[in-house]
């Protein structure tokens, strides 16, 4: 058996002796890897981007909103009729086992006003349950303080997007705002978070204690009313286990017979998410997949010129043998020359593609995102492609008989 | 023992439901050291009997014994290191490699038997030496005269080593000035180096160049006689 070194230096000579051809060889193998490439960092980059979005609402978040109502025989949205309460929040904290933390909503949405500035923005009355579940930062201030809560403090926590339109450049802390008339001292600002889908700014926000929202800036129909209670479950599991025994107990708390619908609704982000998660992994999965079809068609290309090589080389195989090269000589010849024309296609077939990811990533507002198990895996499949397709040549070029392959003209 | 030694071989090839006998029974034995012609028109099957020789073919019956050795029922693969090791070949067309360099050539047998690089190549030179060409090592066949060319195989057979050399028809594409280089190249060969040398040829001028003639006729030998000219 020959070694390795002079094994790739004839096969590297024999694949320039035919340049042009070469290339044409190999551009089915290039294609092919590029388009794998671009496809599976076009799925990846959607994946990311919704973990990312998951990873800014919140992890194992489950929401519970006020049910519909009736209203002359139109059935209004979620929400539409009040039933929450700040207390169901507690209670369920408090007895369901799974159930990590649960924090109150109590959404506004208002005029604030600085100095000459104002702005349109959405009030959030809540506690600091709600930056934990969130695993948010304040980039400056503080959180609100207990007194803040019992006093139904005027205090005020700022997204980033309402500093900008109320102060430009000038520092908010310990500012006076006026939320709907009413004056509030700014204690501090949430880090930025941007989009968490089109058109939906985190950032544009301001943050209030529950007990100054349901007192003195919302008018509520109940004591202790909420939109909204945001619960963090222990681990994603729990977000399915919870439900029934969550839903349980807020019939209960709620004093619903048995014939009575729910008045609220239970959401599982988490569930939504993991769906989402799920049909973007098989959209890279058949994009891939469609994409490898032609890197396929590609190795189809190497093994009909090999074919086509072992032919009008049949003088060389038998020249080769004459001299001394056994069939595995000659098969492991043509099969590195198969791997190589594969692989050489392969590395051309990475630059294209990481170029086009590129190109994709600077002309529309998605992101492909390249990983380099992403490149690794179509150029080890071109590798093998180019075995598979370049076996049958080389098998073939074996079996020739030194003789007549002496003789062929 | 002999270096070849042939028992009652036959060689037959199917043709149209029949067996085509084209060897029919031959006997032969060639010391080392020695420099024979086999002649004979074509169809008496020399070049068959050439092929068995040289290893490339199997006799359908018969013994062969090369160098001590039965070689009459090797795979493909055992005659092919059997080659590589013990013949080398020098044929009527050249056979090189062509976009090869001419010392790339000579290196060709060695990468078979597994030379490392560095010796091949020092072997590769001496033997482009001895054959004349150590200016145009590095020329590609198209860049080589025919006879040129011829010494390029010649230094192909004999860098191995190999201890019988087999040319069949080797000036056939040569003219005469060349031929005459060559078969002076053979006899150095033989007498310097102490090759066995083996030529098949339809020339007597050639074959006059050899110590004993064998002719061929119908698949037998016709006659074998030591060349009394030398």
């Amino acid at each position: 058996m020959i070694d390795t070194a002079t094994t790739f230096s004839i096969a590297l000579r024999a694949i320039k002796a035919n340049k042009m051809r070469s290339i044409l060889t190999s551009l089915g193998i290039i294609i092919g890897v590029a388009a794998v490439i671009i496809m599976l960092a076009i799925g990846n980059g959607a994946q990311i981007t919704i973990q990312n979005e998951m990873k800014s609402m919140g992890t194992n978040l489950v929401m519970i909103r006020s049910g519909t109502s009736t209203s002359g025989g139109k059935r209004m949205g979620h929400g539409s009729q009040p039933t929450m309460k700040a207390a169901d929040g507690n209670a369920i904290e408090e007895k369901i086992k799974g159930i990590a933390m649960a924090a109150p909503v109590l959404n506004d949405a208002g005029q604030v006003v600085y100095g000459n500035a104002n702005w349109s923005t959405s009030i959030v009355g809540t506690d600091n349950r709600y930056f934990q579940i969130k695993d948010w930062d304040l980039s400056y201030g503080r959180y609100f303080s207990q007194t803040d809560v019992k006093n139904a403090g005027k205090v005020a926590i700022l997204g980033t997007t309402v500093v900008k339109e109320l102060f430009g450049d000038v520092d908010p802390l310990g500012k006076t705002i006026r939320v709907k008339g009413i004056p509030f001292n700014v204690i501090g600002v949430t880090s930025s978070r941007g989009q968490s889908g089109p058109g939906m700014d985190q950032d544009d926000m301001i943050y209030i204690p529950l007990s100054t929202a349901q007192k003195k800036v919302t008018g509520i129909s109940f004591p202790d009313m909420v939109n909204m209670i945001m619960l963090q479950a222990e681990t994603a599991e729990d977000t399915y286990k919870t439900q029934d025994s969550i839903r349980a107990l807020l019939r209960q708390r709620h004093n619903l017979g048995q014939n009575k619908d729910d008045d609220f609704v239970i959401m599982n982000l988490t569930q939504m998410m993991e769906m989402m998660e799920t049909s973007t992994q098989v959209l890279t999965i058949l994009l891939g997949s469609i994409a490898s079809i032609s890197l396929l068609v590609g190795g189809i290309g190497i093994m009909n010129i090999m074919l086509v090589s072992v032919t009008e080389r049949t003088r060389e195989i038998g020249i080769r043998m004459a001299i001394g090269a056994k069939s595995w000589d000659i098969r492991l010849q043509f099969l590195t020359e198969a791997l190589v024309l594969s692989l050489i296609g392969g590395l051309i077939g990475v630059i294209i593609g990481l170029i086009g990811a590129g190109i994709v990533s600077y002309f529309s507002s998605f992101k492909a995102v390249v990983s380099v198990f992403y490149i690794l895996l179509p150029f080890s499949f071109a590798g093998i492609v180019g075995l598979f397709f370049g076996f049958y040549p080389a098998y073939k070029a074996s079996l020739l008989n030194p003789i007549n392959a002496l003789r062929y003209e | 023992m002999a270096l070849i030694e042939l028992k009652d071989i036959h060689k037959s090839y199917p043709l149209d439901g029949f067996d085509l006998e084209i060897l029919k029974g031959i006997t032969l034995q060639i010391e080392k050291g020695e420099f024979v012609a086999i002649m004979g028109p074509s169809g008496s099957g020399k070049s068959t009997l050439m092929n068995i020789l040289g290893c490339l073919d199997t006799p359908t019956s018969g013994s062969y014994y090369l160098d001590g050795n039965p070689v009459e029922n090797l795979t493909p693969d055992e005659l092919a290191e059997i080659r590589n090791q013990k013949i080398g070949f020098v044929f009527q067309g050249f056979n090189l490699l062509s976009r090869t360099t001419a010392l790339e050539n000579v290196e060709l047998p060695m990468v078979y038997s597994n030379t490392p690089a560095h010796e091949r190549l020092e072997r590769a030179q001496k033997a482009l030496k001895d054959v004349g060409l150590e200016e145009r090592m590095n020329h590609m066949p198209n860049q080589l005269s025919g006879g040129q060319q011829q010494r390029v195989a010649i230094a192909r057979a004999i860098v191995g080593g190999a201890p019988i050399i087999f040319a069949d028809e080797p000036t056939g594409n040569l003219d005469t000035k060349m031929s005459l280089e060559i078969m002076q190249l053979f006899c150095e060969l033989n007498k310097k180096m102490g090759r066995t040398i083996i030529l098949v040829t339809h020339e007597e001028d050639i074959a006059r160049y050899a110590d004993r003639i064998i002719k061929i006729v119908d698949g037998e030998i016709n006659s074998d006689k030591r060349n009394k000219k030398k």
